[in-house]
């Protein structure tokens, strides 16, 4: 069963095309993440999934609930994490989560019996009595988290949660977010941050300039551009780099201070001719092994395609 | 039905908050309060009225100062806070956030309005038709909280912006209203220009109350009141529903 299932999602600002006929699944119970550049299109995209601004174009079914036709319905089962912090400076941490609550429909006791479990998960409990305008950043985050929690969503949309916290923050908001997901809530994730998706996500699409560049799993994406697969070697001695160009199935060489990086689609046999090479030479090997790309170099090597 | 049950008790909770959030700040008092008994000061001391006469106009303008003071400078605070968005991505209708705005300025209202009544009563006024003074003061304070939301329509997110607009909307209906003057000593085009002001219906209707004196029917004040109250309800509901998309 699907969590999320989106058809040709379209999004304009006057003449800018924020999302462009985009469609995708997330499976229930995924951790999904939604990974691109500055002005992608990442809110604009959460922000039509969870309701918040309508559609121009396309469909949005979230727990088979209709967006547009049912949304009340489909938004009492999601917990939001916005991009920009928003809970009321004025209000203590306690109303806050309190006013949250009876935004959600819930009952006093259970208001009360849920927030304090989250307040005390989260390390808030004992400032739940003070003002939000005098919580620290992270203090401020692991609010919204817990107002996102109250309602026990069955789906949580994330909008770069843990941009601009310190380690410590960002190490517990990731942990927490992993454990919800263990539960079994679906997670829809976006992010700038390349190895936070790696690090958390079972998918990740990628999104550039309003499309969807590529969505499949971390590794997968990673083998899909198999150019960017490399050896990299390391001889007792010097030699010139166009020595190693024109070994079998060489695509490209770059010199990495006493290494060698060589661009191949098949690093496996590489390693062989390699061998063959030193030997043949008489060179010693100091190290050698084979690299896969990182998703940084398939985010840029998508982007890039894009760009030209 | 349950949902419409539903959204009445968040109609409550939206209250609530407001009432925490906006109508404690000190700003908000001083626009409220203590401006419409200033402004009134200064125009009915000099002239030698008495109170039975000044009452009606200083109760109908305290209503109306702070119904209209406080509901309009909720939207663009909350677009400005990112709290909207909180707001818009729950469970609820646009419709009821507005209400819930309107319901507390309405009650905030209400206890305002009193200030004056009850310092009428200690200095001897007496109001005769409570029965209609009641009902005129509840009905006159939805209206005018409805009218207030109805002015935070346009997407700002600077109060300072709305604050323009509700003071050029504001002053204009005081002149018109009959409050310093009654209707029927107006010129023709003064007493054409109060009968487009809610304001003129709620004067008329307390200084029924309190001197016996009524320019329009009683049931025509209550309803031009109601008439006014549900237009302003029902256009403020529809334009924020246009707007608070455009706000995020
Ligand atoms: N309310 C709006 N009015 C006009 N243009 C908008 C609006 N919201 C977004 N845009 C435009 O839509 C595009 C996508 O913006 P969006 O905020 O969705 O990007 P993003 O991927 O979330 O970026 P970031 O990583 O900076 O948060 C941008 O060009 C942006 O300028
Ligand atoms: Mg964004």
């Amino acid at each position: 069963m699907n969590s999320i299932e989106v058809k040709n999602l379209t999004k304009r600002f006057g003449n800018v095309t924020a999302v462009d006929s985009i469609s995708f699944e997330v499976k229930k119970g995924e951790f999904f993440g939604f990974l691109g550049p500055n002005g992608a299109g990442k809110t604009t995209t959460i922000r039509m999934l969870t309701g918040i601004i309508g559609k121009d174009d396309g469909s949005i079914n979230i727990m088979g609930f209709e967006m547009g036709r049912q949304t009340l319905a489909a938004k009492g089962l999601m917990g939001i994490i916005p991009e920009v912090s928003n809970a009321y400076n004025d209000l203590t941490g306690w109303n806050n989560m309190m006013f949250q609550g009876e935004l959600y429909g819930l009952d006093r006791k259970k208001r009360h019996a849920l927030s304090e479990g989250l307040l005390k998960d989260f390390e808030l409990y004992g400032r739940k009595d003070q003002l939000v305008k005098f919580y620290s950043k992270g203090m401020k985050q692991r609010l919204i988290i817990c107002m996102a929690l109250l309602n026990q969503p069955e789906i949580m949309f994330l909008d770069e949660p843990t941009s601009g916290l310190d380690v410590q923050s960002t190490f517990l908001i990731r942990e927490k977010i992993t454990s919800i997901n263990a539960a079994g809530t679906t997670i829809f994730l976006t992010t700038h941050n390349m190895e936070e998706a790696n690090q958390l996500c079972e998918r990740i699409a990628i999104i550039n300039r309003g499309k969807i560049a590529a969505i499949d799993t971390p590794e997968n994406l990673k083998l899909t551009i198999r150019e960017l697969q490399s050896v990299l070697v390391a001889f007792d001695m010097n030699i010139e780099k166009d020595y190693l160009s024109v070994l079998p199935g060489v695509s490209s060489v770059r010199k990495a201070g006493d290494k060698f990086q060589l661009y191949t689609k098949d690093p496996g046999g590489l390693v062989f001719y390699l061998i063959d090479f030193a030997r043949e030479k008489k060179l010693k090997i100091l190290t050698i092994r084979t690299e896969t790309p990182t998703l940084e170099d398939v985010f840029l090597s998508l982007i890039g395609e894009k760009e030209d | 039905m349950i949902t419409y049950i539903e959204q009445l008790k968040k109609v409550w909770a939206v209250c609530k908050k407001d009432m925490r959030i906006y109508f404690l700040k000190a700003p908000v008092l001083i626009f409220g309060v203590l401006f419409p008994i200033f402004l009134f000061m200064a125009f009915g001391i000099g002239r030698k009225i008495s109170a039975p006469e000044l009452l009606p106009g200083l109760i109908s303008m305290a209503l109306f100062f702070t119904a209209a003071a406080v509901v309009p400078l909720i939207a663009p605070w909350e677009t400005r806070t990112r709290t909207l968005e909180r707001l818009v991505s729950s469970p609820v209708l646009i419709s009821t956030i507005v209400l819930g705005d309107i319901t507390a300025s309405f009650i905030f209202g209400l206890i305002v309005a009193f200030i004056p009544v009850i310092v009428g009563i200690a200095i001897g006024v007496s109001i005769k038709a409570v029965y209609f003074f009641i009902p005129g003061i509840i009905v006159a304070s939805f209206c005018f909280s409805s009218l207030g939301s109805l002015m935070s329509t346009p997407p700002a997110d600077t109060p300072s912006n709305i604050n323009m607009i509700t003071t050029v909307v504001k002053f204009p209906l005081v002149f018109i209203s009959g409050i310093f003057m009654p209707v029927k000593d107006l010129p023709l085009w003064g007493r054409v220009l109060s009968y487009i002001s809610p304001l003129t219906y709620l004067t008329d209707l307390v200084r029924y109350c309190i001197n016996g004196e009524n320019y329009f029917y009683i049931w025509i004040d209550f309803i031009a009141l109601l008439i006014f109250s549900l237009f302003f309800y029902i256009l403020a509901v529809k334009l924020h529903q246009r707007n608070i998309p455009r706000r995020i």
